[in-house]
C-alpha cells in the first residue's frame, strides 16, 4: 500500500498494525492528533510546507530528518509552544480528538494540561525535586498535602526515578545528574496527567546509560500516552517508535510503519538518509 | 626576528603593560585604603556610634549622620528596588518585541550615567522647593532616581541569562507567564537580582551631590524624614572643609566608615553571585 503514497498518509490502522509485532493493536487504534495541510512561518520564512499526517492514539511517532528540516517546529505547534514568539505564525489545522487546537478560542491551559513536552536540555527549575513535579500539578488541582505526595511519588516512579531521588526530595533539581535531571523533567511532564508527550531529543545531551533508561521509559509510557519525538538518532527511532515520519526541507517526505521506513522506504530521499548519504 | 620569538616578544609585550595598567589602577586604589585607614582608624571609638554631631571644640560622634544615611538609604532602595525590579522585568520578559522596550533601555541608560548632582537639582526644584523645605524624603526621593536605572539594568541582565529553555519548559506544563516569571525565571535569578539591589545600595551610600540640595544636614538627632536630617556624605563634607580639627577627625572616621561599608556590600554581592553560579 505504501508505494505510492507520498505526502498524505491516511492510514488503515488495523491492516498497518497487522505487519507488526505490536501486541496492543487489534484494530482499537484510534486517530489522537490529526495534522491537515499545516504551515509553518517564522516571520517571513516559511519552515513547514502542507504537513498532513495522523498520529495514532497511544503509540510512538518518530520525527527523524536532517537539521533544519523543521521536526522540532512542527512538534512546538502541537503544544502551540511556538506562540511565545510573536513572530512565528501557522496556517492549517491540527486536531487534537477532533478540536482544532489551533484556534484561537481554544484554551492554551488546557492545551497544555493534555499535551505535556520534554525538551532537549534537561531543565529542571530551579527548586527541589518536589517542588520540581509539585508545581505542574498545582497549576490545574488543588490536592492535599498527603494527596501530593502521592502524586509527586507516582510521578517519579512512571519516570523510573523514584528509587534515586526518594531520599532527596527535598534537595534542589538542579543537583542531579543530566540523566537524572531529563526523567526528573518528564515525570513533571507526567505529573499534570497529560494525554500526549512530546519529546523534542530527549536524550540527545545524554550518556548512553542514561538515554537507554529515556528509551525504555518511552517503551512502557506508550501504553498510557501518545508519544511523539523527535530524534537526530535513527537508531533510536528504529528502537522505540511504531511509525516514522521522514521531514526533509519543511515537507513530509513520508510517513509509515516505522519497520517499512527502516527496511522498504517507498521515498528516494528516505532511502538515502537513512542510509546516510545526507543529513 | 623569526616568527616565534615576534610573537613571544608581543606577548610579552602585551602581558607586562597589562599588568602595569592594573598595578597602575590598583595603586590608587591602595593608597586611598591607607590613608583613609591611618588617618580614619584612630578616631573611630564607640563614642562615633553613640553621640551626635558636636559643636567644635566639644566631643560628639557622628550618630544623627549615621542614622540619617541609613534611614535615608533604606527609603530609597525601599521606593527605588521595586521600581528598578519591575521595570527590568518588563524589558526583559513582557516587551521583547515592543517597540517601547528599546527607548526605555535607551533612556534608562542615560539615567544611569546622569551626573548625580543633577538628580540632586532636579529633586530640589520637584520636592524642596514646593514642600518650602530640605527634607529627609527628598533625600530619599534623590537616591531612589540612583538606584532605579542601576537595578533596572541588573535585573534586566540577569533575568536574561535565565535561558528560554527555562521559561518553555515552564510554558509548556501550562503556566501562565505572570507564573512563570515570578515562580520559576525570579527563582533562577534571585541572587543576582538580590546582587544588582545590593550594589545599588553600596552606589547610593556614598553619594553627597543629591543630598546636599535635598537633605541638607542636621546639627541634631533627629530621625524625622519631614525635616532636614544628618547624613554622613554631607557631614564628611562639611567637617572635611572646616578649621576645627575635632571636626576633621569625625571626617576621617566618617569616610572610613562609608568605605568599609560599601566594601562589606560589595563582598557580599560577590557571595550572592558566587552562589548563584554554583545553581547551574
Amino acid at each position: 500500500m505504501a508505494s505510492q503514497e507520498t505526502k498524505r498518509v491516511a492510514f488503515d490502522m488495523s491492516a498497518a498494525r497487522g505487519d507488526t509485532t505490536t501486541p496492543s493493536a487489534a484494530g482499537s487504534v484510534r486517530t489522537k492528533i490529526e495534522v491537515k495541510n499545516l504551515e509553518f512561518h517564522y516571520g517571513s520564512y516559511k519552515a513547514l510546507h502542507g504537513i498532513s499526517l495522523d498520529i495514532p492514539e497511544k503509540r510512538v511517532v518518530a520525527f527523524i530528518g536532517p537539521s533544519g528540516c523543521g521536526k522540532s517546529t512542527l512538534l512546538r505547534v502541537f503544544n502551540r509552544i511556538y506562540q511565545l514568539y510573536p513572530k512565528q505564525h501557522t496556517t492549517g489545522s491540527v486536531l487534537l480528538d477532533g478540536e482544532d487546537i489551533l484556534d484561537k478560542r481554544y484554551d492554551l491551559n488546557r492545551l497544555r494540561s493534555k499535551v505535556g513536552m520534554v525538551f532537549q536540555k534537561p531543565t529542571p527549575f530551579p527548586m527541589s525535586v518536589y517542588d520540581n513535579i509539585a508545581f505542574g500539578v498545582r497549576l490545574y488541582e488543588r490536592l492535599s498535602r498527603r494527596d501530593m505526595e502521592e502524586r509527586v511519588e507516582w510521578a517519579l516512579r512512571k519516570a523510573a526515578l523514584w528509587d534515586e531521588v526518594k531520599d532527596k526530595l527535598r534537595q534542589d533539581g538542579t543537583q542531579l545528574s543530566g540523566g537524572q535531571q531529563q526523567r526528573l523533567c518528564i515525570a513533571r511532564a507526567i505529573a499534570v496527567k497529560p494525554e500526549v508527550l512530546l519529546l523534542d531529543e530527549p536524550a540527545s545531551a545524554l550518556d548512553p546509560i542514561s538515554t537507554l533508561k529515556i528509551e525504555e521509559l518511552i517503551s512502557e509510557l506508550k501504553d498510557d500516552y501518545t508519544i511523539a519525538i523527535v530524534t537526530h538518532n535513527m537508531q533510536q527511532a528504529a528502537r522505540v517508535s511504531d511509525y516514522t515520519a521522514f521531514l526533509y526541507l519543511g515537507k513530509l517526505i513520508e510517513f509509515d510503519d516505522t519497520d517499512r521506513i527502516f527496511t522498504t522506504p517507498s521515498q528516494k530521499e528516505t532511502e538515502d538518509y537513512i542510509t546516510g548519504r545526507y543529513g | 626576528m623569526n616568527l616565534y620569538q615576534r610573537r613571544r616578544f608581543v606577548n610579552a609585550f602585551n602581558l607586562t603593560a597589562s599588568m602595569l595598567a592594573t598595578a597602575f589602577g590598583l595603586f590608587w586604589l591602595a593608597w586611598l585604603l591607607w590613608t583613609l585607614l591611618s588617618h580614619g582608624l584612630q578616631w573611630l571609638s564607640w563614642d562615633v556610634f553613640t553621640m551626635s554631631t558636636p559643636p567644635p571644640g566639644s566631643a560628639g560622634g557622628l550618630k544623627n549622620a549615621i542614622v540619617g544615611s541609613l534611614l535615608m538609604t533604606f527609603m530609597g532602595v525601599m521606593i527605588g528596588a521595586p521600581i528598578g525590579v519591575l521595570a527590568g522585568t518588563f524589558l526583559s520578559e513582557f516587551g521583547r518585541g515592543s517597540r517601547m522596550a528599546p527607548v526605555i533601555r535607551f533612556v534608562n541608560d542615560i539615567l544611569l550615567s546622569a551626573p548625580s548632582i543633577i538628580i540632586g537639582v532636579f529633586i530640589y526644584e520637584l520636592v524642596v522647593v514646593r514642600m518650602g523645605h530640605f527634607s529627609g524624603w527628598a533625600g530619599a526621593l534623590a537616591l531612589a532616581l540612583i538606584v532605579i536605572p542601576l537595578v533596572v539594568r541588573t535585573t534586566e541582565d540577569m533575568l536574561r541569562l535565565v535561558p528560554d529553555t527555562m521559561r518553555e519548559a515552564a510554558a509548556a506544563l501550562g503556566a501562565p507567564q505572570w507564573k512563570v516569571v515570578t515562580v520559576i525565571v525570579y527563582r533562577a535569578a534571585r541572587a543576582g537580582i538580590l546582587t544588582g539591589i545590593l550594589l545599588g545600595i553600596a552606589r547610593v551610600s556614598g553619594e553627597t551631590a543629591p543630598l546636599l540640595f535635598t537633605a541638607l544636614n542636621n546639627q541634631f538627632w533627629s530621625a524625622n524624614l519631614n525635616q532636614p536630617i544628618a547624613n554622613l556624605p554631607v557631614v564628611i563634607f562639611q567637617f572635611a572643609m572646616s578649621p576645627y580639627e575635632d571636626w576633621q577627625h569625625l571626617a576621617w572616621a566618617g569616610a572610613l566608615l562609608i568605605t568599609l561599608s560599601i566594601l562589606g556590600l560589595n563582598i557580599l554581592a560577590r557571595i550572592f553571585l558566587r552562589t548563584r553560579r554554583q545553581d547551574y
